[in-house]
């Protein structure tokens, strides 16, 4: 299963589901919260495959990585995380976020 | 997320039915709002955060709860299956507007040119009745036609639509206004109609103005500060 044609409204849960009915292992990250200049408001989702696969984003591509790292864990164990990613703007290159910006990042197992 | 509840959502988006998707932070407890057995405040919450558009957390005594609001989809109604038209689809498909050609003319309106895309060979002003523009629906005109035109304009201004916009230079617009208020418009009801249509960003080609047109839509729906259009 693919991803939807650019031609479509942007569903990352949809998309999330059509792999999780394809047999993928999947878990969906969500913003839960925002502070600052952060780049997507709470709602934006990512879904994230124990193969590799990737839709959506969580942020302008700063935490990405770290949320798919992060998933890999839900994934095998079926325990949701609350992330943080929060921090100071001199250190912000530590953790990605470059902008200076703090969100929260819920993240499921599809079952 | 539990299987029923996915579905629950997915059947909620094919009905067109807006929903909430309640998570209880950091345990995952789910449930859809609104819900006749989830607590007042909780559906409370759930009704704003729909009535906003606006996804959040939300803290309910002790309890944080983040607010996923999937709301039907907005709506864009064209009218005019011109080469304008052809080119606005895929720019506002992916905005998240679920489009509809309107035009009678059914060489213009016909699948080959708007594949996959809902169309209505009505007369604009029934096919406007038929949809019935509310808050989260923008129509635009394109037709450059009067006859067809006119009416859905009279249409979309007694409605509820949230963008209002007509292809036509200043001096077609003017006599365009002037039409109106013969039908009995108001100027300040007028004023709702933006033209000529789109952010003035030199538009020549039909990508080009399709782009400056969805970029207005997003831009009244999200209460960025445009200058103002048409002096009546």
């Amino acid at each position: 299963m693919t991803q939807a044609p650019m031609t479509q409204t942007e569903d990352v849960l949809q998309t999330a589901a059509q792999w999780r009915a394809a047999g993928e292992q999947v878990a969906v990250a969500t913003v839960t919260e925002t502070w600052g200049s952060s780049p997507r408001p709470a709602g934006s989702q990512m879904a994230i495959t124990k193969s590799g696969r990737m839709a959506g984003s969580v942020s302008g591509g700063c935490i990405e990585g770290a949320v798919a790292d992060a998933a890999m864990k839900t994934i095998e164990n079926g325990t949701p995380q609350l992330l943080d990613f929060g921090v100071s703007h001199e250190k912000a290159w530590e953790v990605g976020l470059a902008c200076g910006g703090k969100v929260k990042v819920f993240v499921e197992r599809l079952n | 997320m539990t299987p029923e509840i996915l579905a629950a959502i997915e059947q909620a988006k094919r009905e067109k039915r807006p929903v909430v998707l309640a998570t209880q932070l950091p345990t995952g407890e789910q449930q859809l709002l609104p819900a006749p057995d989830a607590p007042a405040d909780l559906n409370d919450a759930a009704t704003r955060a729909l009535d906003r558009d606006e996804s959040g957390t939300v803290k309910l005594g002790e309890t944080d709860w983040f607010l996923q609001a999937y709301n039907p989809p907005l709506r864009l109604i064209i009218v005019g299956a011109v080469h304008i038209a052809q080119a606005l689809v895929p720019f506002a498909v992916p905005c998240g507007f679920a489009v509809t050609v309107v035009d009678p003319r059914r060489s213009f309106a016909s699948d080959e040119r708007f594949p996959g895309v809902e169309i209505s060979t009505d007369w604009p002003d029934e096919a406007l009745d038929k949809f019935a523009p509310d808050s989260r629906t923008a129509v635009v005109t394109l037709t450059h036609d009067p006859k067809l035109d006119d009416p859905a304009l009279d249409r979309a201004l007694k409605s509820q639509a949230f963008y209002i916009g007509s292809l036509g230079s200043r001096r077609t617009h003017a006599a365009r206004l002037k039409r109106l208020r013969d039908l009995g418009h108001q100027d300040n009801a007028l004023s709702r109609i933006r033209g000529p249509v789109g952010l003035n960003i030199e538009a020549v080609t039909a990508p080009e103005i399709a782009l400056s047109i969805i970029a207005e839509i997003v831009g009244v729906r999200r209460n960025a500060p445009l200058p103002p259009k048409s002096s009546l």
